[in-house]
């Protein structure tokens, strides 16, 4: 049976069940009808012209794991951030773990999904947010809405601070092989509330596993959101990202995305403005060898006057690896004033590895200043042979240079041991010493 | 009285098509429809050998295979091919020995687009192949040209004379199931120019052919094969007005280009074909595929500067194949009203140590839509490939639209590929300073447009440097002095 038959008659099992996911009836059914008549995306699609998932969709995943898994702090513990008090969303082959995770309800509700659909004081939340920024039409997306159960909640009320950063981990184990993770997260930020979150997804073992996550953040009147997404997954691990952002005046939305490992990585990243005076940064570091795969594709929709947007995303391919680029920026008529950059910087380690790249602008408003930019090319060699003069070896030269390469995205990182992590697994898959701490 | 940006923009939406007229001279024209035995006509009328006829047939077949594309950023009705009528030559089939023996209404057309036969031989030096409508009616120069070896024909006379040249190279840049029109070109072309410059000549002159739509409800054709044979020198120019009318008329022209070894080709276009009036009724659909080969160092350039027609779709090429050769694209864009353009290049390094330049200045007013669409796209094998692209987007007015579609595709870790691309609009502060200095507004727009594209006006031939300058002028009558 193709895997969307298999999904097709998981629903129907899944629609049987008593759960959370029965709140949500009639978006649900709604989402399954618009997976029913799309099905996979193909490279017949623009969007998915570079990305296959032909060999994604031959495995028989399943949506149910057959069983509980718990794991011991000791087996996790190095893809837990430690050296910082945070809160943490922790989930096990999908299922909450309650014993590695600290949530909290004093202040801002920092939570489960499947808590706030079914406790009636969210009721008016979960109305006035949920599936409503995220693509309808979107088969992907809307696949993960019509089995929606479980997933990150976090509110933050008006004028809260959340000191300490949220980390949100799915676990992915060996007891429930071929699993197909669909969680579901919401995220909102009311007036003038901050918030950092660090957004893990990690399998335990070389079983292939495939993650179709849909996040959904709203970022109230100068609301602030710091996020970064950590993607370092094992070889046999596939994921596919869709972030919905929708942005309210005076908010600031930055994302970071640190891809340096899985098998096949989408990451669908879109801001949506629905007031003037938004900032929207989105930054990336990709460094991947083997066969590996990274597609990035950022949508910036501006729609209302003196907005900014800000983006730069790094590209290191060794070996096989592929890349796809698809910066898209978007501004409307009423979009006036609008500044929007856009980077991408590429280098091709060796010559098997690829590029495809596509930035996109599409302006409808004439006082504007918008600009992309985009390079594929190598390190210099002036400069390598400049740093092997200075008793550098070659190996490290070039380890110095790359990581300088891609350093001006992680100086914008904000909680410190996300950087030293993130410094940390570079320095490794360049295989150098770098020995100073950013 | 200062002159505003308002006031601009009124007289740009009052502008009407300045070429718009219609002569009157008996046509010959088919009926309309489209079917096999329209083809089998075509290339009867025109006396075509056999393998001719049979190459157009077998392009219908595979024609009738294939779908119209919609992927451009273009919204149009789509032309009813079965409502247009095939071929339309002037009925006076006689070649003239001199230019008085030209029908006068003929000769009048020419005068009014500013194209006197007689100032080009004399004073521009420059043979022109004048197609009217599908049919050359007069060929200058060409013995001058022969003395050097150099063939410049119709493309008619070249199937009949020089038949192994032409089947050698037809269709071997861009095949006939290339796309949809490309296809349709292939089995109902009607004519078109032929050009071959033999080993190591340097043609001495600028190569020029004018194309213009003239008969009501006359699709038009054209099919360009440009061949410059090892280490020769090529510069080819190639300019169109056309006539107004109301129903949407549809050109699907094809050009290839093959430079051999060392050969250098210069293509430059003025593109001026009827854009439609200022609601955006009528106008001419330029669907046209321009592709070039280049083999070992040889240089392809092509030059374009795009104000006319309602719709553009239009993808100057190169293949990179031989080992260190180049390919240049600079191109002007400009829309207006309901105009829509979707146009760029494709570079595609195939041999190693291949460069490549874009530059493409977009320039939108009114309510139009104007889209940069790129490809470059380097392969395993092109060791140390350059690219630089440049998009530059120009807008007047928050009713207009730019876009940029830059595909990017690197399978060598050699090469080096930079794009950027800028959209803005004509700074306060710059006109502010031109105010200052006693310039008015409408000059200081007009000094600005002309600094924007002045990278690519640079790059045509002189004589239509000053064409093009004009045509800018038309298209943004009112702003540019």
């Amino acid at each position: 049976m193709e895997l969307k038959e298999t999904l097709l008659s998981s629903y129907m099992a899944f629609d049987a069940q008593d759960g959370p996911q029965r709140k949500l009836q009639d978006q649900r059914a709604a989402a399954i009808e618009v997976f029913e008549q799309q099905g996979f995306p193909s490279n017949k699609e623009e969007d998915w012209k570079y990305t296959s998932l032909r060999a994604l969709t031959k495995v028989d995943y399943s949506v149910f794991p057959k069983e509980e898994v718990s794991l011991k702090l000791e087996e996790v513990k190095q893809y837990i951030l430690q050296d910082v008090d945070t809160y943490k969303i922790v989930f096990v082959d999908g299922i909450y773990n309650a014993y590695l995770s600290e949530t909290t309800h004093e202040g801002a509700d920092i939570c489960l999904l499947s808590a706030a659909l079914t406790k009636r004081k969210y009721a008016p939340i979960i109305k006035k947010y949920f599936n409503q920024i995220a693509e309808k039409e979107a088969s992907l997306t809307a696949l993960n809405t019509a089995f929606t159960n479980e997933g990150a909640f976090i509110y933050v009320p008006e004028g809260k601070q959340v000191e300490k950063p949220v980390q949100i981990i799915h676990f992915a184990t060996t007891k429930n092989p071929k699993l197909l993770l669909q969680p579901r997260n919401l995220i909102v930020l009311e007036k003038n509330a901050e918030l950092q979150v660090v957004e893990r997804h990690q399998s335990l073992s070389d079983n292939t596993t495939f993650t179709n996550v849909v996040t959904e953040i709203f970022t109230e009147q100068n609301a602030q959101l710091d996020y970064y997404k950590i993607q370092n997954d094992q070889s046999q691990a596939s994921l596919i990202d869709s972030t919905y952002i929708a942005q309210q005046k005076h908010s600031h939305a930055k994302v970071h995305t640190f891809s340096l490992g899985g098998k096949l990585i989408r990451n669908n990243l879109n801001f949506y403005h629905k007031a003037p005076e938004i900032i929207s940064t989105m930054k990336g570091i990709t460094l991947i060898e083997g066969e590996q795969f990274v597609d990035h594709h950022t949508l910036v929709h501006h729609a209302h006057p003196n907005s900014e947007s800000h983006q730069d995303y790094k590209g290191i391919y060794a070996e096989k690896a592929t890349g796809v680029f698809n910066g898209k920026i978007v501004v409307e008529k009423e979009a006036q004033k609008t500044n929007a950059f856009q980077k991408n910087n590429n280098i091709l380690m060796d010559d098997k590895a690829s590029i495809n790249t596509k930035p996109q602008l599409e302006i409808f408003a004439d006082d504007v200043k918008c600009s992309h930019g985009c390079t594929i090319g190598q390190l210099d060699e002036d400069a390598l042979f400049y740093l092997q003069t200075r008793g550098i070896p070659k190996k490290e030269a070039r380890g110095l240079l790359t990581y300088a390469f891609a350093n001006n995205v992680l100086q914008s990182v904000q909680i410190d041991s996300v950087k030293k992590r993130i410094n940390k697994l570079i320095a490794e898959k360049l295989g150098v010493n770098i020995g100073f701490d950013v | 009285m200062a002159y505003t940006e308002e006031e601009l923009k009124k007289e740009l939406e009052t502008k009407e098509y300045e070429y718009g007229f219609y002569t009157d001279i008996d046509s010959d024209t088919f009926p309309v429809g489209l079917n096999e035995d329209i083809v089998r006509a075509i290339s009867k009328r025109k006396n075509e050998p056999n393998w001719m006829t049979e190459w157009r047939l077998d392009a219908y077949e595979k024609f009738l295979k294939m779908e119209e594309p919609d992927w451009a950023n273009v919204t149009y009705k789509k032309p009813d091919l079965q409502s247009i009528s095939y071929y339309s030559a002037p009925k006076s089939q006689v070649k003239y020995d001199s230019l008085d023996e030209v029908d006068p209404e003929l000769l009048k057309t020419f005068e009014k687009l500013g194209i006197s036969l007689e100032e080009q031989k004399k004073l521009a030096g420059v043979a022109v192949d004048i197609v009217m409508d599908s049919v050359s009616v007069a060929t200058t120069f060409k013995d001058t040209l022969a003395e050097k070896g150099i063939i410049f024909c119709s493309i008619s006379e070249a199937i009949k004379e020089r038949p192994e040249l032409v089947k050698k190279y037809i269709g071997s840049v861009i095949p006939r199931t290339d796309n949809y029109y490309a296809a349709l070109n292939s089995a109902v072309f009607s004519d078109g120019s032929f050009c071959y410059i033999p080993k190591g000549v340097h043609c001495p002159m600028e190569l020029s052919t004018y194309f213009r739509i003239n008969q009501a409800g006359t699709g038009q054709f054209e099919r360009t094969l440009v061949i410059a044979d090892e280490g020769s020198y090529v510069s080819y120019l190639e300019g169109c007005t056309a006539p107004a009318r109301d129903e949407n008329q549809l050109h699907a022209a094809v050009v290839e280009l093959i430079a051999l070894d060392d050969a250098e080709i210069k293509y430059s276009t003025v593109q001026n074909w009827f854009p439609g009036d200022k609601n955006g009724k009528g106008g001419v659909f330029n669907f046209v595929t321009k592709r070039g080969i280049c083999h070992e160092r040889a240089k392809i350039s092509w030059t374009q500067v795009e104000t006319g027609s309602a719709v553009t779709w239009k993808y100057p090429s190169c293949i990179l194949k031989g080992n260190d050769s180049i390919g240049e694209f600079y191109s002007i864009a400009l829309t207006n009203n309901y105009q829509q353009a979707d146009t760029g290049t494709k570079m595609i390094h195939l041999g190693k140590r291949t460069k490549s330049t874009i530059i493409s200045k977009g320039i939108s007013a009114g309510h139009s839509q104007n889209s940069y669409r790129g490809l470059v796209k380097v392969g395993a094998n092109a060791k140390n490939a350059r690219n630089f692209s440049q998009c530059d987007s120009l807008l007047m007015g928050n009713s207009c639209g730019a876009h940029t579609f830059p595909y990017i595709e690197a399978k060598s870790k050699t090469a080096k590929i930079e794009h950027e691309a800028t959209t803005s609009k004509i700074g306060e502060d710059q006109i502010f300073y031109c105010n200052q200095r006693g310039i008015d507004t409408e000059k200081a727009i007009a000094l600005i447009v002309n600094g924007f594209s002045k990278e690519v006006l640079n790059k045509l031939p002189m004589e239509f440097a000053v064409e093009a300058q004009k045509l800018l002028e038309i298209s943004l009558e009112g702003s540019v002095g």
